[in-house]
């Protein structure tokens, strides 16, 4: 019952999504808008500003190093994250098992 | 009809994201396991970095490492592929946080099944 | 787990995966790959470790002290490499204006310091990948 209606939910929601996104310019065409003059600019002087030839970490590592930064940071966090669940009532545990006996 | 058909032909990967988009939803809404529920949003995640490359990507074109003293040639959009890996980067720390989050109802409740933690807690289900 | 074939396979394989991904790491800014894709390589070559040796013998090879250093290092040898810029009269994470070594492109031992962030990357990647699953398999 409850299977039925998200089929059919999630069906219209497909068949819109499948809609609008024909609507948009063709996959892999040069003249697609998100090839614009940023894309050109990182292909064109990548080497002359950075001496290196692979763009992407031209892009990841000089033109945006600082969101880079925060990228990592966003690791750090998730480590933070996932200690503070799993070690830390471990310890607190301990301690009230070592009050009780 | 055959314009129908080219312009499906003409956007497919970002039809074959849209159904994984859809898949990873229905994953997510239908199923009651915690841990089906972190693989749905997982393929959610893989069909919007699926939707982002092919923005990107041009017919004929190469990977975007400058050809050094060669012919000019055709070459991808770099700054899609650029962004998504900010996007792998969250999506692996969401993932272990939710892994994280799931272990500690195991040891709170014994099941990771959704209904069974409802149940447990005041009798309500969700179906 | 004691299978013996399991063991020797990983015991022959994990230093030729670790080689690779030390390889992608310092060939970031030559060809495919860079920091994310080398440290995820190294990580999961210590996750095979892991997987076929056990949690303990893991731990013993790199204890958790070491990862977190490791992890905390990447991290302010990123920043630091982030403040030469400002200190040599540049912006934050400035690299041509400031003068670093550029050299000719295409070489290892170029483009300023796209190569020592890479490496950077790469170490705090690995880390975090062997912190977690450490973290999350550890029983108890």
């Amino acid at each position: 019952m409850k299977k039925g209606l998200f089929i059919i939910v999630l069906s219209g929601l497909f068949l819109l999504l499948v809609a609008s996104i024909l609507q948009m310019p063709s996959l892999g065409s040069i003249e697609n808008p998100s090839y614009n003059e940023t894309a050109v600019y990182y292909l064109e002087n990548a080497v002359e500003d950075t001496h290196a030839p692979n763009a992407i970490a031209a892009i990841i590592t000089d033109y945006r190093a600082f969101d880079t930064l925060g990228e990592t940071t966003v690791l750090f966090t998730s480590i933070a994250a996932v200690i503070s669940v799993l070690k830390i009532s471990h310890h607190s545990k301990n301690k009230g098992d070592k009050a009780n006996g | 009809m055959v314009e129908f058909i080219r312009s499906i032909v003409e956007h497919i990967n970002y039809v074959a994201s849209v159904a994984l988009f859809i898949i990873g939803l229905y994953t997510v809404l239908t199923h009651s396991n915690l841990l089906k529920k972190v693989i749905g949003i997982n393929i959610m995640e893989t069909s919007i970095f699926l939707f982002f490359v092919s923005i990107g990507y041009v017919h004929d074109g190469s990977a975007p490492i400058i050809n050094l003293g060669g012919d000019r040639v055709i070459y991808v959009n770099p700054l899609p592929s650029a962004l998504i890996l900010t996007g792998i980067v969250v999506a692996v720390s969401i993932t272990a946080y939710s892994l994280s989050l799931i272990i500690k109802l195991y040891e709170a409740y014994g099941t990771i099944d959704l209904n069974e933690i409802m149940e447990i807690r005041g009798g309500r289900t969700n179906e | 787990m004691d299978d013996l074939i399991v063991k020797t396979i990983t015991r022959l394989i994990v230093p030729f995966i670790q080689v690779y991904g030390i390889f992608i790491i310092l060939h970031g800014h030559i060809s495919p790959g860079g920091g994310f894709s080398g440290g995820a390589v190294l990580g999961s070559s210590m996750i095979l470790f892991t997987l076929s040796y056990g949690l303990t013998d893991a731990t013993k090879k790199l204890p958790h002290k070491v990862t977190g250093v490791l992890e905390s290092g990447g991290i302010i040898w990123y920043i630091l490499l982030g403040l030469m810029g400002i200190l040599l009269g540049g912006k934050f994470l400035s690299n041509k204006e400031v003068g670093f070594f550029m050299g000719q492109a295409g070489e290892i031992l170029s483009a300023g310091i796209i190569p020592l962030i890479t490496v950077a990357i790469g170490i705090k990647v690995a880390s975090t990948v062997i912190t977690l699953f450490h973290t999350i398999i550890e029983e108890d």
